[in-house]
């Protein structure tokens, strides 16, 4: 299982709100897919997928936030 | 650092064209900085709130105004014709994968930039953008694919400010202005556009930064 993290993003910012999922629970990724968008300061940063298999689970819904370093959701 | 001018240039348009530049620049060509002005438009970046529309989309369509959502940081704003846009396409990759040092580098160019027009701006901790006393001037959003930017700053130059009626800009309770509106006269924009391509080389720090 691979878990899809919030990258660092910068020295200071410590959370983004994730503003959409591209993927959905049970859908096949490869690696390098844009999966999520997450916004921080107004600028919104597109996350990809980390690993070829399928989206098992997404732990911050949109609207929410995660926390830099954080899981975002897994890969199986 | 490659410099285009694409003009008037409709708004779908344009974010292809943007995106065709952060593909190429993923795959390893230099920079863009990217000038242009759109047809009015409402864009609904990624943390639009419903409220920020102050009519109806039919009235605000009635006005010739079109509305689409975008994949931008930010709330809604307004481009139209006398606004000057400004789309960086920078790698980050290199420079220490910071948005938060890029967008506080974006402010300084857009702070400066007025500046060299006689205009005092200044940031406000907590909102990025750039203002003139409580109005708002500059605008930002910024969008982030594998640390190349896109998206970047709408520069209301000699912008019909009675179009901003129409929303709440960027969800705040903020008026907008314009340098024509401050100047008391039309400021020629490409004058505006030949400062910023040079503020931007020099708080870049062209061309080490690409």
């Amino acid at each position: 299982m691979t878990k899809i993290i919030l990258p660092e993003l910068g020295e200071g910012i410590t959370r983004a709100t994730i503003a959409c999922w591209h993927a959905k629970v049970g859908e096949d990724l490869v690696a390098g897919q844009e999966i999520c968008e997450a916004v921080t300061d107004k600028a919104s940063f597109v996350i990809e997928a980390p690993a070829p298999g399928k989206l098992k689970s997404i732990s911050v819904n949109e609207g929410q936030e995660g926390l830099v370093g954080g899981v975002l959701g897994t890969i199986e | 650092m490659i410099v285009e001018d694409w003009g008037l240039i409709d708004y779908a348009e344009g974010l292809e064209r943007q995106k065709k530049c952060v593909h190429n620049v993923i795959a390893g060509e230099g920079g863009h900085l990217i000038l242009c002005e759109h047809p009015a438009v409402l864009t609904l970046g990624r943390q639009t709130h419903p409220q920020s529309l102050l009519y109806q989309r039919k009235e605000i369509e009635g006005r010739g105004v079109m509305i689409t959502s975008v994949d931008r940081g930010g709330d809604v704003t307004l481009h139209a014709p006398g606004q000057l846009i400004v789309y960086p396409i920078f790698n980050l990759n290199n420079r220490g994968k910071n948005l938060k040092v890029y967008m506080e580098k974006l402010q300084e160019v857009a702070v400066d930039l007025l500046k060299n027009f006689g205009i005092l701006a200044i940031s406000i901790s907590g909102q990025r953008g750039v203002f003139v006393g409580p109005d708002k001037i500059i605008s930002i959003g910024v969008g982030v694919r594998k640390w190349v930017t896109y998206h970047g700053l709408g520069i209301n130059v000699n912008t019909d400010l009675s179009l901003f009626d129409l929303i709440k800009p960027c969800g705040l309770n903020v008026r907008m202005t314009s340098m024509q509106k401050l100047k008391g006269h039309p400021v020629p924009l490409k004058d505006v556009k030949a400062k910023a391509v040079e503020l931007f080389e020099k708080h870049f720090n062209f061309p080490s930064f690409l």
